[in-house]
């Protein structure tokens, strides 16, 4: 009986010793794992997307609450003004999620520039959506607040040939973003007043 | 036959040196090895669970109760590889992307578990800290010769990555730029000998230099 209450006992104390450590670890160590996942998963797209700002789009970020969940928006100063953001939205592609990060001018509500962040679509087909320009180049100019249909779907987006449901994911991700922004544009135009210097 | 504390240092350098002369944790080994860098990263990740799960179990050798001293362990060597998961992380991302799941597989990693049934829960602390530094740093060795060997003659280059660029720069040797691009050994006409990177050549590669370790001893 007294083994078995001492092994319970040292069980407990080392498991809440565990606990207590990796949970201190975990605190320390969250904003810089932020970080570094904004500059190496996300980082390229945002670069490309907000190309030729005269601020670093990574660091200039805010958070906003929208609903249930924190979304988090990248700024682009151009000319010295912050007309511009990023931000994520997802679709489900052929094979799982897909995140599409997004820029949008917050003067005339248009498109950008739209890159894929992260995705698991078969390479070769559906991943052309990431490496071929010309499927993301079709988007720019758009105005996002409409709804973004695949051209088989009577839409007017030009899927990547042999990979609709990605072209469709990347659609509804888009569809998703519209709504988003124009949900959260008045908060959003308040914010950047502070970017612009 | 007591060993002393030096010698249960250069133990773990030579006559035991993991994973060769063990021949335990030899999942990794291989599949890590492909570059330099790998290696080194892979090396320092063991040899600080290492460390501090030996100088733990150490400790606890009176109060842990024999039947379920496995469990402990695990539990002792689970949260220092998370701990280190997480710093990986935090401070150098692209090297922890690139060993993906063998690092949590620290966790299940034989050598680790070994040395604290067969050593730690049996001797001081001093002497498990000694025994853990020798093996860590004979299992970082020998995962930097087997990175080297492939990936000099598997792609021609090498490599030695951020992490140890960033500490050398430090001390005032090249720059981290230079350490991280990857440095062509031989001229450009050189041919990869693709088959050293995957698997098979692990293999080989491990099996030649056992070879030459064995011959050496004679």
């Amino acid at each position: 009986m007294r083994e078995m209450i001492k092994m319970i006992v040292v069980l407990t104390v080392l498991s809440v010793f565990s606990g207590g450590l990796l949970a201190a670890v975990r605190n320390g160590t969250k904003d810089k794992i932020e970080n570094q996942q904004l500059q190496f998963v996300k980082g390229p797209a945002i670069n490309a997307i907000l190309e030729g700002a005269s601020n670093n789009p990574i660091s200039d970020r805010f958070k906003l609450k929208d609903a249930e969940s924190e979304r988090s928006f990248f700024v682009g100063v151009f000319n010295g003004e912050a007309n511009a953001v990023a931000f994520e939205s997802f679709g489900k592609g052929f094979g799982g999620e897909l995140g599409v990060m997004i820029g949008v001018n917050t003067k005339d509500d248009k498109i950008i520039g739209v890159g894929i962040t992260t995705h698991s679509e078969t390479p070769g087909v559906g991943s052309r959506a990431k490496s071929d320009p010309s499927f993301a180049a079709q988007f720019k100019g758009v105005s996002l607040t409409g709804e973004f249909k695949v051209k088989s779907d009577g839409g007017q987006v030009d899927a990547v040939s042999g990979a609709t449901l990605t072209s469709r994911g990347v659609s509804v991700a888009l569809t998703d973003a519209g709504q988003i922004y124009k949900r959260l544009k008045p908060q959003l135009t308040e914010k950047l007043k502070s970017f612009t210097k | 036959m007591a060993k002393t504390i030096v010698q249960e240092f250069t133990k773990g350098l030579w006559d035991e040196i993991p994973p060769f002369r063990l021949v335990l944790g030899l999942c990794p080994t291989l599949a890590v090895t492909k570059t330099v860098e790998n290696g080194i990263g892979m090396g320092v990740a063991f040899t600080f669970v290492l460390v501090c799960s030996n100088i733990l179990v150490s400790a606890l050798r009176k109060v842990i109760p024999p039947k379920v001293r496995i469990a402990c362990f695990i539990i002792i060597i689970a949260t220092f590889v998370t701990v280190v998961e997480l710093l990986m992380q935090a401070y150098t991302y692209p090297l922890f992307l690139k060993l993906g799941i063998f690092i949590p597989l620290i966790v299940v990693n034989c050598i680790v578990l070994g040395r604290a049934e067969a050593f730690a829960s049996k001797k001081g602390i001093a002497a498990s800290f000694v025994d853990a530094m020798g093996m860590g740093i004979g299992f970082t060795l020998s995962l930097i010769a087997l990175g080297s060997l492939r990936e000099i003659i598997g792609s021609g280059t090498f490599t030695l990555g951020s992490m140890s660029g960033a500490v050398l720069s430090k001390f005032g040797i090249g720059t981290l730029s230079f350490w991280e691009t990857p440095m062509q050994v031989f001229g450009p006409s050189f041919q990869p000998f693709q088959f050293m990177i995957e698997a098979p050549g692990a293999f080989v590669c491990l099996g030649l230099m056992l070879c030459i370790m064995n011959l050496f001893k004679k």
